[in-house]
């Protein structure tokens, strides 16, 4: 408890202290300016996106790795943890390499917000993946095969049986997405360019001095991610990362 | 639910093509820049004194803040899905926060007590204890963002297994410290073991808590990220050979990790 005070409580504790240090009336005005407005609105909208993309594109993959069988699988498997163990910087800088100026495939994403989904997506790809994965594969499939036998179509079998059984998982899977673009900055430092990203505009602020502010807006991202962990405790699957 | 063969078929094709572009074609793109000019260019860049300088100052790093968070995690998880003590579910929420509160607010806040000016940088200051701009807040950065992973990957293998066991050494005369070591720790060691390497790879690979609160001199407080991203910043979007150098030197190393991870992933699914 001592050890968990002296690190993470009293530390964040005091960004709150900052952020209230001059009173109620700087706190505001430091929030309500229109840089710091745009780069939460970039910053929400962007985890949004990722969040939604992330939900598809995850339980397509859980549903791939579960159902299906083709040689690799087992890699593919392995494959989906490489965003956690890969640093975050070093995502970026891959993103570049394949995207950026010198694209071999043409396509030049980098320095935009195309960019920065792209490199959120990544960095958050094993949320869905690892939250839908354990529960599809647990999923008792005479359900379905009850539900087939009584003339339901795939389509509905899919979107009355299977569905809501996942529905929870996904939902976890996506907060947590959400939750950690919000928050996310290695990945984001090397290409998000002039994209004003709220983790990367906090920086800037730490950078020049202007504590007060890098802390305003701190708190304003720290009440987010409390409102997605709450939103998760009540309405998600229990997940272990 | 009967799948049709075309549908299977162009699922795994869309859900493969994702995996491909998102993850492993970028990868290879680096790898490929990396040794485009030969395996020796890349080796010079990795080998420069900076290079080795951060690589080790990486390692030191994640020899100090592994076995605090391991410690610390075993002990919380005990405590969570042990002990019957009151404020168990404020702990229980307090150890998510590392994971949820942006890593560039957590050096933030560090630097907010421990730096100077701040609730008690002034006191370590006094004594010659610096720790903001120094290694030892780099230390306190990094055990900060990878506080959480080794209680959330033992307290629900100590939960599923139960605490009959424990009973029965007890009830055999064990003392609470033999039930530990003997019992409780071989049941749960691939949890940990899994737990220890998310921390390990978050610790190398962390850069905004530590980039806040680190000085950024080359060669004294420059982890192997850090390095990675003050050369990029250098030569501004013209990435070079020694940037992709560092990245291949960390992706090398992501990979064993990855290869552990897989490895002991699949030990503690098997034990529980």
């Amino acid at each position: 408890m001592l050890y968990l005070s002296v690190i993470v409580v009293i530390p964040l504790a005091a960004v709150l202290v900052k952020a209230f240090s001059s009173g109620l009336g700087t706190l505001w005005s430091s929030i309500d300016n229109t840089l710091t407005v745009r780069a939460l609105a970039i910053t929400l909208g962007a985890s949004l996106i990722v969040a939604a993309i992330g939900a598809v594109m995850g339980t397509l993959v859980a549903w791939v790795l579960v159902r299906d069988s083709f040689p690799g699988k087992r890699f593919i498997n392995s494959l989906i943890d490489l965003p956690f163990a890969l640093p975050t910087v070093v995502a970026g800088l891959t993103l570049i390499a394949l995207y950026g100026p010198n694209s071999p495939v043409g396509i030049h994403l980098a320095y935009t917000r195309g960019a920065v989904i792209v490199a959120l997506l990544f960095v958050t790809l094993p949320f869905v993946a690892r939250s839908v994965q354990p529960v599809l594969l647990e999923l008792d499939q005479e359900v379905e095969e009850a539900a087939a036998s009584l003339g339901a179509s795939n389509a509905t079998t899919f979107r009355r049986v299977i569905l809501p059984a996942l529905r929870p998982a996904i939902f976890s899977g996506a907060a947590l997405a959400f939750a950690r673009s919000v928050g996310e900055f290695g990945s984001l430092a090397l290409i998000a360019g002039k994209v004003q990203i709220a983790s990367i505009v906090i920086y800037a602020d730490i950078e020049s001095g202007s504590e007060q502010a890098a802390a305003a807006l701190s708190v304003v991202l720290m009440v987010i991610s409390l409102l997605v962990l709450f939103l998760i405790r009540r309405f998600g699957a229990r997940v272990d990362r | 639910m009967i799948v049709s063969r075309r549908a299977t078929l162009s699922l795994r094709f869309v859900a493969l093509l994702y995996l491909t572009l998102l993850l492993l074609a970028p990868l290879v793109i680096v790898f490929w820049r990396t040794f485009q000019y030969g395996f020796d260019a890349a080796w010079a860049f990795m080998t420069t004194p900076a290079a080795v300088s951060a690589f080790w100052l990486s390692i030191l790093i994640a020899v100090i803040a592994v076995p605090l968070n391991t410690i610390f995690g075993v002990g919380a998880a005990m405590v969570l899905a042990r002990s019957k003590v009151r404020g168990r579910g404020i702990l229980d929420a307090l150890i998510d926060l590392p994971f949820i509160v942006s890593p560039v607010i957590a050096g933030l806040a560090l630097l907010l007590v421990y730096g100077q000016g701040g609730w008690f940088g002034n006191a370590f200051l006094n004594n010659g204890i610096r720790i903001i701009y120094a290694v030892p807040g780099m230390v306190i950065a990094t055990v900060f963002v990878s506080l959480p992973f080794v209680v959330r990957e033992v307290t629900p293998v100590l939960r599923e297994v139960g605490d009959e066991q424990e009973q029965a050494a007890a009830t055999l005369g064990a003392s609470s410290w033999q039930t530990f070591w003997r019992v409780t720790l071989p049941t749960i060691r691939w949890g940990v073991a899994y737990g220890v390497v998310l921390t390990t790879a978050r610790a190398l690979g962390e850069i905004g808590a530590v980039l806040v609160v680190s000085s950024n001199v080359a060669g004294s407080t420059l982890t192997l990220p850090l390095l990675l991203y003050q050369r990029d910043d250098q030569v501004g979007s013209q990435v070079t050979t020694s940037v992709y150098a560092l990245a291949t030197e960390l992706a090398v190393i992501s990979v064993a990790v990855l290869v552990l991870m897989t490895m002991f992933g699949s030990r503690r699914d098997k034990a529980q």
